[in-house]
This record gives structure tokens, C-alpha cells and sequence, in this order.
């Protein structure tokens, strides 16, 4: 029978069938931060019982570190070196690597694992971290989980995991100028709402997910979640090998070589079928942001900000008023030429290489507005290195940007630094919840270069005029 | 993990749509690396008016009389999504929560409210809305085993949960000793596995 790619990765990893639609699946590697991992750890060592496969297991401290120059364990967030001791030391314990502050590997979680080739096509890795699912981009299956689930994880190496219906998203055509990955899924969620994936596994596909960078099929895979759904991937192909290849913990030699051969294999059937199928127009999308709290508040960058009367329901109506007051924005208002406090580029959906390639374009020979406050983070230790032998940090620099060390930053608020209240923020990271990245802070989602482009003008605004003298 | 078998107490409305978790225990409110206390944080952004201080907005449902330690939340679609973290649920069991009623829930929000007591209950969005619109404090009975929720007009509303969580809450059970019973069916399988896919071990 034809079986899609989901399919075909969850029968490679069943150890059995449980009755009642549920599985127990095989858990080729689990990752931990210091935010939630120490709990797993903990939990597991209270409970008397040990990690199973510590070299499969590893632990990234991103969340809490500190991510200005001359970091260490000590934390603007209050009591955050407890969290930073407390998860080396388990780990330690634990013999589980650590991509520690000062490490050359250091970074967020699901930068890092795909850029140390920790994360591979086919295998399933899970991390007490919602965002796990960027790891799908390679097409891994790759899941976020709780605390609790992930010391089930490290005790057992499986998970009880009840089997996901499976959905086809494909955008098709060629994306316009200035328009990507991290464009196509806010449209995608604003046009089925930020619970139109919900029980799903999502397969992106189509010419135009094809023809992403495999970290575009990152940021795509990334906001899955965003989406409600379990997890989302993209099959691998030529290009993912090639950016797998010779990456510090990918299969080398003669293992190599057999899985490319299995790879190759990483695809749905032809005539597979999919619980539900969206199709999309690629050339249709603009440049997207978001207006509100939600993801799904999502509209082209051109557009104006919708009025409640005319929301498909109550609830939703009350929701759009909710977030119209929080954001400060009334109903009609245009998204180009809200002036903006901050700019943020950073986080796991958009702070690798080709985003700051991409960002950088926009902003050389340009100067941040007056007033305005913009900080870029590079994702991982080795991404900003490579930005660095590039020169693209000078760019940063010239422009006004503070370039900062790796880490989840100001992607999430812990009471360390933010924005500050009523600030107005463009931002390249996936969550635009009330105070998500400080208190009151009014975050915008947007793609690199809409965040880069809304610096230069001290507004949000478009990038494509930007792009096109570059 | 305490076992889950009939409850029977007040059920505090919060119907908003897309509840995430960062909203459910603000990343500041986790503060220590232990789940201790974190029913103080719980919603502390929407419950003080004062986060730091503390200081109670008496508007928010749970401050308001007949709602205070309600061990029912009624709740909007898509309730507890966003962050993955479990940090969520210990809060609203610290606070004394035991079952949230909402039309859909984020998925890991669910199924870690399954691993530490908590029923999360699932109703269409229509029975939720009406039971959240109530202009006063109304108490309800779920029973687990019969799979019912009694409203104060004593209709029973019939509700779904996969049997796997069910029995999970009903016997309090250890997820993490259950499967490790099945160990050798694991380390048979890791073998077969390992001779397919050797790349994938280190
Ligand atoms: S960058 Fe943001 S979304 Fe990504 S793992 Fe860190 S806190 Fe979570």
C-alpha cells in the first residue's frame, strides 16, 4: 500500500502497538536546554533511575545564558545560574555532552543539533521544547515534548506516541522577490487559523518548499507548531545531503554512503494518501506580518489591520479587540508605517547564516533609525563565526545593530532583558503572544529582511525596494 | 501521580481562544528548577493587576467570589498551546486544578496534563460556551470511568478520551515503569534497528 513519508518513518520506528491508535516508537535522540531539561534530569534521578543511551542524548545551553560579550554562568535573569549549574552538573553526572557557554558548538537547541549533524533525515529526535519540529527541515521526525516525557525518553529511548493524522501542505509556483520561507507559513496559518493543524502531521512539499534552502525548510518546519500541528517536515533530497555532509556528528565513510542510500528512499509514495490536503499559491505571497497576539494575525505587509465587527464570530471578534488593545493598533490602521522601538533578528525560526546573509543585504551601507533599538543574535557560536569570516557582523555593526553571543535572547522573556513596555517590536522570531518578549512589549512577526528593512526606516516597512538596489 | 477518578467542584470560565502557555505560567514565574510554588505565577500576567507586588486584579475570574480555587477550568480552543513547558500544568496542579474543559487543546499541553493528574477534557465548543457563559459560579461532576460531566441541571454530558490516557489517570500510573516492562521487546528491537540504520548510532 502507498504510504507518505510520515507513514514510512513511523513503521521504522515502532516498537509496538499499544491498541487504540497508539504506538511505542523508538527515540533516536533526545535533547535538552537548561530551561526544562534540568527538570528531566532531576525527575529521572529522583525516581532512582538512569539515562539509557547517553551518547544519543544531548543538553544545549541557550535559553537562559546571557547572550551579551563576556558572558559566563551569571544571568540578567534573576536566579538563571541556578537553572546554568544545575543542568551541567546533571548532565555531567549523566555523561550527556554539553554545548556549554564557551563551547564552540553552542547555541539554540535546534540550531544546533541539525548543524552538528546530531539531527539526520529519518531519525526521530525529541526535546522538551516545542520548537523541536524545526528539525523537520531535514526531514527528521522531530517533536516537542514535555519535562516528563523527555525523562521517559532518556529512561526508555521510546515514547508513547499516539499516531498523528497526516496532511499535505504544498505550495506551488515560484515565491516572488523578497519573499520566504518564514512569509509562507505566517500566510499559511493566517489562512487556516493557529489551530488548523492541530492532531496533524505535516509533509511541506511542493515547487516552491522544493526550492528552499534546507534552512528555509527550517524556518517552514519551525512555526509548525504555531500551527497547532504535531510536527511538520520536508523530505530530504539531494540538497539536504549535501548540507548534512561532513557535518561534526554525521555517518561518515562507508556509513555514509548507506545512508544516502537510505535517504534517497525518504519520500511519500506517489499515490499516498493524506488525511487532509492544503494547497497553496506561492506567487501570490507577499511579504507577511503580523498585527496582533496570535499567528494566525498574520496579513500581507500592505495591508491594514482588520476590524472586529467583521471577524467570522464572536469569540474571534473578541480575540482581534483583545489583541487590537494590547498591540494599540485600531481597526483599519496600515501595517507600513507604524513606527517601531525595536528590531530583532534572532531565534531558532530565523537566525541562521542565510538569514543574516539575507539581512545584511538589506542593511549594507544603511543606518538603523534614530530611536530605534536593533539587536541580532545569531542562532549558534558557529553561525555567527561564519557570519564573522564573511563580515557580515561589520555590516550588523555599521548599520547600528548590537551583535550579540548565541541564545534564545530576547525571543522570550524571563525576566532578564526585554523591550521594555508599549515597545513596539519587529522580529524575526515565531511568537507573538502577549508579553511574550517582555512585559507589554508589542512584538510583530516578520522575515529577516521585513525586520531589517523596518529598522533602516524606523517603521515597519517593505523590504523589496531595499532588495531590489542591493 | 495522583490518581484521577470523580471530581466535583466549581468550574471557573476563561473562554478565550489560543490560551498559551507563556500566558498560563509567564517565563519570569519560573524561577526555580523545581515545580514548587508555581501556582503563585499561575496566569500572574491576566491575575495582578501588580505582578510584582502581587497586587490582585479583581476582575480576573479567579479572583472573583465563588471562583477562587475552582478545580475546574472552563476554557477556549487550542487551550494550552505554544511553549512546550510542563512548567504550565505544575502550576495549575499547585493552584489545585485537576481538570480543564475546553473544545481542543495544544497537543503537548495535553498530554502532559495526562502525566501529572490532570483530565484534560475535551467537549464540543458549543457545550463549553454555554457552560462558560453562566452568570454565576456552577458546579460540576466528572466522573472518569463513566466518561460524564454532570451540569447543574443534571444533564450528563458524555465526553471522549483515548483509553491510554484514561487508565493512565484512573490508576495514577507511572508511564516511565510501564514501559520499561517491556524492555527486552526494546533491546530486541534496538538490535534489529541498529543492523538497519548504524549511522544513526554513535
Ligand atoms: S529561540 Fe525562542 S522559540 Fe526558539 S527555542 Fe529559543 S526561546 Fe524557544
Amino acid at each position: 500500500m502507498a504510504r507518505s513519508l510520515v507513514e514510512k518513518l513511523w513503521e521504522r520506528h515502532c516498537v509496538a502497538d499499544l491498541g487504540d491508535g497508539t504506538d511505542l516508537l523508538y527515540i533516536d535522540r533526545v535533547l535538552l536546554h537548561e530551561r526544562t531539561g534540568s527538570m528531566a534530569l532531576k525527575g529521572l534521578k529522583e525516581q532512582g533511575r538512569t539515562v539509557r543511551r547517553p551518547d544519543r542524548a544531548f543538553v544545549c545551553m541557550d535559553h537562559i545564558v546571557d547572550t551579551l560579550p563576556g558572558r559566563g554562568d551569571a544571568t540578567v535573569m534573576p536566579g538563571g545560574t541556578a537553572f546554568i549549574q544545575e543542568t551541567r552538573a546533571a548532565a555531567v553526572e549523566a555523561g550527556i555532552r554539553v554545548f556549554d557557554i564557551g563551547d564552540r558548538g553552542q547555541g539554540i537547541v535546534h540550531v544546533v543539533s541539525p548543524e552538528q549533524g546530531i539531527a539526520l533525515p529519518g531519525a526521530t529526535i525529541v526535546c522538551p521544547d516545542s520548537h523541536t519540529c524545526t528539525q523537520g527541515g531535514l526531514g527528521a521526525l522531530a517533536w516537542g515534548i514535555g519535562s516528563t516525557e523527555a525523562a521517559h525518553a532518556l529512561a526508555t529511548q521510546t515514547l508513547v506516541v499516539k499516531r498523528p493524522r497526516t496532511m499535505r501542505v504544498r505550495f506551488e509556483g515560484a515565491l516572488s522577490p523578497g519573499v520566504g520561507a518564514k512569509d509562507m507559513v505566517l500566510h499559511l496559518i493566517a489562512a487556516y487559523g493557529a489551530g488548523g493543524g492541530a492532531g496533524y502531521a505535516i509533509e511541506f512539499a511542493g515547487s516552491a518548499v522544493t526550492a528552499l534552502s534546507v534552512e528555509g525548510r527550517m524556518t517552514l518546519c519551525n512555526m509548525a507548531v504555531e500551527f497547532a500541528a504535531w510536527t511538520g517536515l520536508v523530505a530530504p533530497d539531494a540538497k539536504t545531503i549535501d548540507w548534512v555532509q561532513g557535518r561534526p556528528f554525521a555517518p561518515k565513510g562507508d556509513l555514509w554512503d548507506r545512508a544516502v542510500a537510505d535517504w534517497q528512499e525518504l519520500v511519500s509514495d506517489a499515490e499516498a494518501v493524506f488525511d487532509k490536503e492544503i494547497v497553496l499559491d506561492a506567487p501570490s505571497i507577499a511579504p507577511t506580518v503580523t498585527w496582533g497576539t496570535s499567528p494566525q494575525h498574520a496579513i500581507p505587509l500592505t495591508g491594514h489591520v482588520p476590524d472586529p465587527e467583521r471577524a467570522a464570530d464572536a469569540n474571534a471578534a473578541q480575540a482581534q479587540r483583545r489583541a487590537l488593545e494590547y498591540m494599540g493598533l485600531l481597526p483599519g490602521d496600515a501595517l507600513i508605517g507604524l513606527p517601531i522601538n525595536g528590531a530583532f533578528i534572532g531565534s531558532c525560526t530565523n537566525s541562521r547564516l542565510s538569514d543574516l546573509r539575507a539581512a545584511a543585504a538589506v542593511l549594507k551601507g544603511r543606518k538603523v533609525a534614530a530611536g530605534v533599538r536593533a539587536i541580532c543574535v545569531p542562532g549558534s557560536t558557529p553561525v555567527k563565526a561564519a557570519a564573522e569570516a564573511e563580515g557580515l557582523h561589520l555590516i550588523f555593526q555599521a548599520a547600528g545593530f548590537e551583535w550579540r553571543e548565541s541564545g534564545c535572547s530576547m525571543c522570550f522573556f524571563a525576566g532578564g532583558e526585554h523591550f521594555g513596555k508599549g515597545q513596539r517590536v519587529v522580529t524575526s522570531t515565531n511568537r507573538n503572544f502577549e508579553n511574550r518578549q517582555g512585559p507589554g512589549t508589542r512584538s510583530h512577526l516578520a522575515s529577516p529582511v521585513t525586520v531589517a528593512a523596518s529598522a533602516i526606516a524606523g517603521h515597519i516597512a517593505d523590504p523589496r525596494p531595499l532588495l531590489g538596489e542591493a | 501521580m495522583d490518581k484521577f477518578t470523580r471530581l466535583t467542584g466549581v468550574a471557573a470560565p476563561l473562554f478565550r481562544a489560543n490560551v498559551d502557555t507563556d500566558a498560563i505560567i509567564p517565563s519570569r514565574e519560573m524561577k526555580r528548577v523545581s515545580k514548587e510554588g508555581l501556582g503563585e505565577g499561575m496566569f500572574a500576567d491576566w491575575r495582578y493587576s501588580d505582578v510584582a507586588a502581587r497586587v490582585e486584579n479583581p476582575d480576573f475570574v479567579l479572583n472573583r467570589l465563588g471562583y477562587r480555587k475552582a478545580p475546574i477550568l472552563l476554557a477556549g480552543p487550542n487551550f494550552g498551546c505554544g511553549s512546550s513547558r510542563e512548567h504550565a500544568v505544575w502550576a495549575l496542579q499547585d493552584y489545585g486544578i485537576r481538570c480543564v474543559i475546553a473544545p481542543s487543546f495544544g497537543a503537548i499541553f495535553q498530554s502532559n496534563c495526562v502525566r501529572n493528574g490532570i483530565l484534560p477534557l475535551v467537549l464540543p465548543e458549543p457545550a463549553v460556551a454555554a457552560l462558560a457563559t453562566a452568570d454565576r459560579p456552577q458546579t460540576l461532576t466528572i466522573d472518569l470511568a463513566a466518561q460524564t460531566v454532570r451540569v447543574p441541571d443534571g444533564t450528563e454530558l458524555p465526553f471522549t478520551i483515548a483509553p491510554a490516557d484514561k487508565e493512565m489517570l484512573l490508576e495514577g500510573l507511572d508511564a516511565i515503569g510501564i514501559t520499561l516492562k517491556r524492555l527486552p521487546a526494546i533491546q530486541d528491537f534496538e538490535g534489529g534497528y541498529r543492523a538497519r540504520y548504524p549511522w544513526l548510532f554513535f
